[in-house]
Parts: C-alpha cells; sequence; structure tokens
C-alpha cells in the first residue's frame, strides 16, 4: 500500500533538491556556489546552521576540492553529497571519472547550464553531456517532483551492492530549478527507512584494517579495473527498475528507464530529455486530436544508456526527431541523436531519424518549435526519404 | 623531544619493498612523521614520487589506511576524509582517536595544489599537511617549480648556452602558510630528526591545520651520490638555506641555529644541478643566491626576535 505523501507543496526545484537532500541527511556535503545551483547549497547550509541534519558541511573553495572533498568522505566511509553546475562541473572533470574508478557512489544534484565561451547561465545539457562517459550513472528529471524522486532513488541506485557508482541527477537550469511547481513529499521517516544507512564494504576510518585507496596500476591491472567500472553499467537497469519499483509500491508514484507517451502505434516520435518533455506532451496531445499518430520519448536514465529498451519501443516508428539541447561539435550532431541512431540499428523495423539541436544557453523552446519538427516528421514519413540534412539547428538566427 | 630508543621499538609504519630510488629521502622523512604519531593516523597522498613508488598495484607500503586521489588536491581529499570522521564521531558511528595527514610534494603544495592546500587551512581542519619538498618536479623527470632555487638546472630551466637555469626565486610557501595564521606551522630536514619528529608531535597535538614543509634532497633531480643525502640537508641547514624554525599560534622560533651559519657554496658545490655556476661568469648568480639566503634569514632572525 502506498505510503500518505507527507504534504504537498510548493517548491521550485532548487526547493525540492535541498528537501530532498535534507531528507537524505548525509554524513558529508561539501559546498560551492554557482548559478543556478547556488541556492541548493544556500538552503542546505541553513538546514546545517539550524542543526536540522547531522551533515559536516565542507565549504570548499572550488568544485575541484568539492569533488575532492567528496571522494575522500565517501571513501572514509561517509555518505557523501554535493550539488553543481555547468562550469563547476566542468571544473569536476579530472574528478568525476576518479570518484566512479574508485567506486564511490556520491550523489549530486546537477543543474543544467550551458558552458562557455560565451559566457552563459542558462540552461542547456552540454554540461552533463560532456561527462557522459565519466561512469557516473545520470538520471535526468522533468520537473520539480522529478528532482525531489529521482534525488532519493540515486541514493538506492548508487549505494547498492551490485552498482557501487556515483550517480547525478540533473534538471533544467532555472526553467525547473527556479521555476515553481507542486511537489508532493514525503515524511523525513519514510525517506529514511527507504534508503536505509549506508553500510560501505571498505572505510579508510577503520584503522585496524587498513586499505590503500587509489593505488597505481600499470599496464598489467589497469584495464581489469576499468573493465570492473564497466560492469556495472551493463546490469543496472534492473536495480534501477527493482529501486522504482519499490518507489512505487511505497510512494504510488511511477518511474522506468524512460517514460513512453503515447508511443503504442506512434507513427512519428520525438525523443527528448528534461523540462522540455513538459512542452512536446502538449504538442503530441493537440496532434493526436488531429489523428495524427505521435508519440514521445523521455529519457530518464542517460547513463547507463537504455539502447535495447528504447530499440524496441522506438522500432517501426516511420520517423523520430532527437532532440539535442547539446551540440556534439561533431559534424554529426547532438550526443543523444548519436547514441539513439546507434540503438535503433538492430530495431527490427529501423526508423528514420533526424537531429534538432536546440536551446542552447536557455534559448526558448516552444510548442511552434515542438510543432515544426513533428511537421517536418510527418514529411518524412510521407515521402519515406532521409533528409541530406540529418542535423537541423532548431529557433537560431543563421 | 624524541627518545631514539622508543621510537625504534614502534617498527616502520612504511614497509620495505616500495620502489623509491637508492637514496630518496621521502621514505626517511615519512618514517619519521609517522614515528610520531601515538595515535592511529589516516594518511593522504598528491600524486607525485611517494604515491607512484609506494602503491604500485597489487602491494602497498602502507600499513596505515592511505588515499590517494589526484595531483592537485590532497588537502580537499584529507579535508573530506577528516570531515567523515568528524562527522560519524559526532553521530556515535565511531568512538576512536584517529589523526590525519597528508603528504605532498613541492609541485603538488606549491604550484597546483596551492589553491586546495589553501582552503583546507582556512577551513580549519584537524590536519597535518607535510609537504617533501624537493625543490622541482622530480615524478615527472625534474622540472622547475616554484620551490626551485634560482639558477638551478632543471628539465624546463636548462642551463644552457644563454641561460643560466632557473631565473627566479624560489617562492617561501612556509610563510604563506603561516599567513593563514593556523596553529602550527614549521620547516624541518631529516638531517635532524629529532627535531622533525618533535615538530611532527607538537604539529599532530594542536587543535586545528598544522603545515610542516621538509627539504628533501633528491639524489636524482639535484644529482648527487645516494649516500650524500643526509649531510646535503645538513649543509642546507648550516648554510641558512633551510632554517629549521617553527610558528606555533603566530610566535616565531629558531629550532636550530647553526653554530657559525656556513657560506652557501658548501651546499651548492655538492650537487650536479648547481655545476654550472661555478663556471667563469656566472659568479653573480651564486652571488644573488648568498644575498637572498643572508636577506631572508636576517628577516627570520627579525621575526623570531633574535637579533
Amino acid at each position: 500500500m502506498a505510503t500518505q505523501t507527507k504534504e504537498r507543496v510548493a517548491l521550485t526545484g532548487n526547493e525540492a533538491a535541498a528537501l530532498a537532500m535534507k531528507q537524505i541527511n548525509p554524513d558529508v556535503c561539501a559546498a560551492y556556489p554557482i548559478t543556478p545551483q547556488t541556492e541548493i547549497m544556500q538552503i542546505f547550509s541553513s538546514y546545517v546552521a539550524d542543526g536540522l541534519v547531522d551533515t559536516e558541511l565542507v565549504t570548499v573553495e572550488s568544485e575541484h576540492s568539492a569533488m575532492s572533498a567528496s571522494i575522500g568522505a565517501a571513501a572514509a566511509g561517509a555518505r557523501a553529497m554535493t550539488a553543481t553546475s555547468s562550469q563547476g562541473l566542468a571544473l569536476m572533470w579530472e574528478m568525476l571519472y576518479i570518484a566512479a574508478g574508485l567506486r564511490l557512489p556520491i550523489v549530486m544534484p546537477m543543474v543544467n547550464r550551458a558552458l562557455s565561451a560565451p559566457i552563459n547561465i542558462h540552461c542547456d545539457h552540454s554540461d552533463s553531456m560532456g561527462c557522459r562517459d565519466s561512469g557516473w550513472i545520470q538520471i535526468n528529471s522533468e520537473n520539480a517532483q522529478e528532482v525531489y524522486d529521482n534525488l532519493i532513488q540515486a541514493i538506492r541506485i548508487a549505494e547498492h551492492p551490485d552498482i557501487q557508482l556515483p550517480a547525478m541527477v540533473t534538471f533544467d537550469g532555472f526553467i525547473i530549478s527556479h521555476g515553481m511547481e507542486i511537489v508532493d513529499t514525503l515524511n523525513d521517516d519514510d525517506v529514511k527507512a527507504f534508503i536505509g544507512p549506508y553500510k560501505p564494504a571498505y572505510s579508510l576510518l577503520d584503522v585496524d584494517h587498513p586499505i590503500t585507496v587509489g593505488a597505481i596500476d600499470f599496464t598489467d591491472y589497469y584495464f581489469e579495473h576499468r573493465r570492473a567500472v564497466a560492469e556495472p553499467m551493463f546490469h543496472a537497469h534492473k536495480v534501477i527498475e527493482a529501486v522504482a519499483a519499490e518507489f512505487e509500491q511505497k510512494f504510488g508514484r511511477k518511474y522506468g528507464l524512460f517514460e513512453a507517451y503515447k508511443m503504442d502505434d506512434a507513427e512519428v516520435a520525438i525523443v527528448v530529455l528534461g523540462s522540455t518533455a513538459g512542452t512536446a506532451k502538449v504538442v503530441v496531445d493537440e496532434l493526436r486530436e488531429q489523428g495524427i499518430k505521435a508519440g514521445l520519448v523521455k529519457i530518464r536514465v542517460f547513463r547507463p544508456f537504455p539502447y535495447r529498451q528504447l530499440a524496441d519501443t522506438l522500432s517501426g516508428v516511420r520517423a523520430v526527431a532527437v532532440m539535442d539541447r547539446s551540440d556534439g561539435l561533431s559534424g554529426f550532431g547532438g550526443p543523444v541523436f548519436g547514441e539513439v541512431r546507434s540503438a535503433l540499428y538492430d530495431a527490427k523495423q529501423r526508423p528514420i531519424v533526424v537531429d534538432y539541436v536546440y536551446g542552447l544557453g536557455g534559448r526558448d523552446i516552444t510548442l511552434e518549435h515542438i510543432s515544426s519538427v513533428y511537421q517536418d516528421l510527418l514529411t518524412i514519413q510521407k515521402t519515406g526519404e532521409v533528409p541530406t540534412q540529418l542535423v537541423k539547428y532548431l529557433g537560431v538566427r543563421e | 623531544m624524541a627518545n631514539l630508543k622508543e621510537l625504534a621499538k614502534k617498527g616502520h609504519a612504511l614497509a620495505p619493498g616500495h620502489r623509491a630510488c637508492a637514496g630518496c629521502t621521502f621514505p626517511v622523512i615519512l618514517r619519521q612523521v609517522l614515528a610520531a604519531a601515538d595515535t592511529p593516523v589516516v594518511c593522504c597522498a598528491a600524486t607525485g614520487c611517494m604515491e607512484v613508488t609506494t602503491t604500485i598495484f597489487p602491494y602497498t607500503a602502507w600499513k596505515t589506511p592511505f588515499i590517494h586521489s589526484a595531483f592537485e588536491n590532497a588537502g580537499a581529499t584529507i579535508s573530506g576524509v577528516e570531515s567523515a570522521y568528524k562527522s560519524l564521531k559526532r553521530q556515535g558511528k565511531l568512538d576512536r582517536e584517529i589523526k590525519f595527514i597528508a603528504f605532498g610534494g613541492d609541485g603538488g603544495t606549491y604550484d597546483i595544489g596551492l589553491q586546495s592546500l589553501s582552503g583546507a587551512m582556512e577551513r580549519g581542519h584537524n590536519i597535518l599537511y607535510v609537504c617533501y619538498n624537493n625543490e622541482a618536479y622530480m615524478n615527472t623527470g625534474i622540472q622547475r617549480s616554484s620551490a626551485t632555487p634560482l639558477g638551478a638546472d632543471t628539465t624546463t630551466s636548462p642551463a644552457g648556452k644563454a641561460k643560466p637555469g632557473k631565473a627566479q626565486q624560489r617562492k617561501d610557501l612556509t610563510e604563506i602558510m603561516a599567513a593563514h595564521h593556523i596553529p602550527y606551522v614549521a620547516q624541518a630536514a631529516p638531517s635532524h630528526w629529532n627535531d622533525l619528529i618533535t615538530k611532527v608531535q607538537k604539529a599532530l597535538t594542536v587543535d586545528g591545520p598544522a603545515f610542516i614543509n621538509v627539504l628533501m634532497p633528491c639524489r636524482l633531480g639535484w644529482a648527487f651520490q645516494p649516500q650524500y643525502a643526509m649531510q646535503i640537508a645538513r649543509d642546507a641547514v648550516n648554510c641558512c638555506y633551510w632554517p629549521l624554525y617553527e610558528v606555533e599560534d603566530g610566535k616565531y622560533k629558531i629550532t636550530y641555529k647553526p653554530r657559525e651559519k656556513q657560506p652557501l657554496v658548501e651546499f651548492l658545490k655538492k650537487e650536479t644541478k648547481f655545476k654550472h655556476l661555478f663556471r667563469p661568469g656566472n659568479e653573480h648568480l651564486i652571488e644573488q643566491l648568498q644575498a637572498e639566503i643572508d636577506r631572508r634569514w636576517e628577516e627570520l632572525l627579525k621575526k623570531a626576535g633574535d637579533c
């Protein structure tokens, strides 16, 4: 039976993240400000100041140190969290790989913001997409409710004995981080019971059983250790789905690897991440009213990438548009495009797949933009021809 | 004061079999530091000679818990470890008394890790940071650092036909750490083991951060025969090239004053990295080095109220 919601409240995405962190009550939290994440750490600092959490707050001097301190804390057997955005994540880059390589289940809200240059504080996904191969589990959120729910689930996923990898919960800067929405929150005790106590297999503080963390590997062991880091990504989907099932059973809200919206008989579909999914669903509903078989896939878990499940869902769709809120600067579109297109190579009925790079630096994405994408897909469906221009830029002056 | 007999009974905290060079002084420094601790310690090291030669998987020379994460962040990494300790202890999940020591070479401390170190010191973690200062990037093959002295021949400040080695004087990191107004800052050398161990003992008892800068003669980078490491460290102290002193709650104290200050050439002539300074036409460099040593020594005497 589902547990009662504690309270239905109006929260911004940042407030929802901070509340989840308060209820998670990490042993150590490293804090450093960056727009649009700053508010999370401000709110969390006030929880610390008011004695509402047991957390040791480490007010570091950079994001590089935020992740380094989190790594030290996690290796010492603490449940460790931090949060960042954009340039902050870029500065952490080196340490992201090390957190994963050392198998430390650090969990971090990551508020999506464009990368410089030019400097820009608004939303796109360049930051988290840039570290997609760092060994972090990446869970995307469409709205404040998902931010809250995903963070709580991320603790269970990251710390699972079969996973032992760090996880970031991403959400769109300003659009979600600063937009106020209705959020159903849970009781502190229910969250505490759901995540359970952290029981690390090893700790630096177990001085009677000393361990060496971060040893050097030469050609004889490095590959085996990196292979071991790759392994949990092959079966993490099972754990992620099991945690989601338990979450749904206890709290009544359903989560999967991705959301298939009106996909059962869809002939044209878009694949999207984050807040744009909400806008796009409105367009799908309008098209459906016109009798057009439009659908949408919203990817929740980008790492590990649910390629098989996506291929099953998108197989048979005639034309698919991938919406990339970051550019790969590869001459071949954005990162989501490359991955979705690759996933579809083995599909029984392979759709034509095109890419739309949109919304860079917080550029608005409107219903009209999304409608125009579906119109393009309908044209592709009609002609059955792969367009010569596979990658388009949506909403830019050129 | 440390008692050699008592220390000898403690055994080695660093296992033999590590792959430091013959005549390397960091294992000596490390053993002296760890011998000073009476409570269990957790150690951390920046990427560098110490870390790469002691942790070659599947082996480790460390008998204490040890973490290395990257090059520029020993200060932040040990901050995280110490914060976990504080948190778990406060929550009643741990009741042991544990001390925390980070090690970094001069590259990882003076240069790339300075920001991380400064942050850790300013935040007041209960940690000791030991810089094993061999005055250049030795692990990557003897490149100049901000700890490298004027005129030294390194692979990125080579003594060539147009330029006679490093063009700049050394940065004074010990003073930068003293300017953080932390409870304990000191300079030490492994040749003066009792002085070094006593300083570590003090550093581990203060409430808050401590920093000790230890001169580490490097037989490879400074280019001397392995048996001379301790003699060279002693020369550095006796020339006042590396004064032994401490700053305890802001109060300066010179802990070893040479009976007679030796001329710097005694120190310089034993190392191949300074060989070119003795060629005709380079006399002015030795003079500049000596003048700077004299100036800094006078400054220190004033701070310690010894003049």
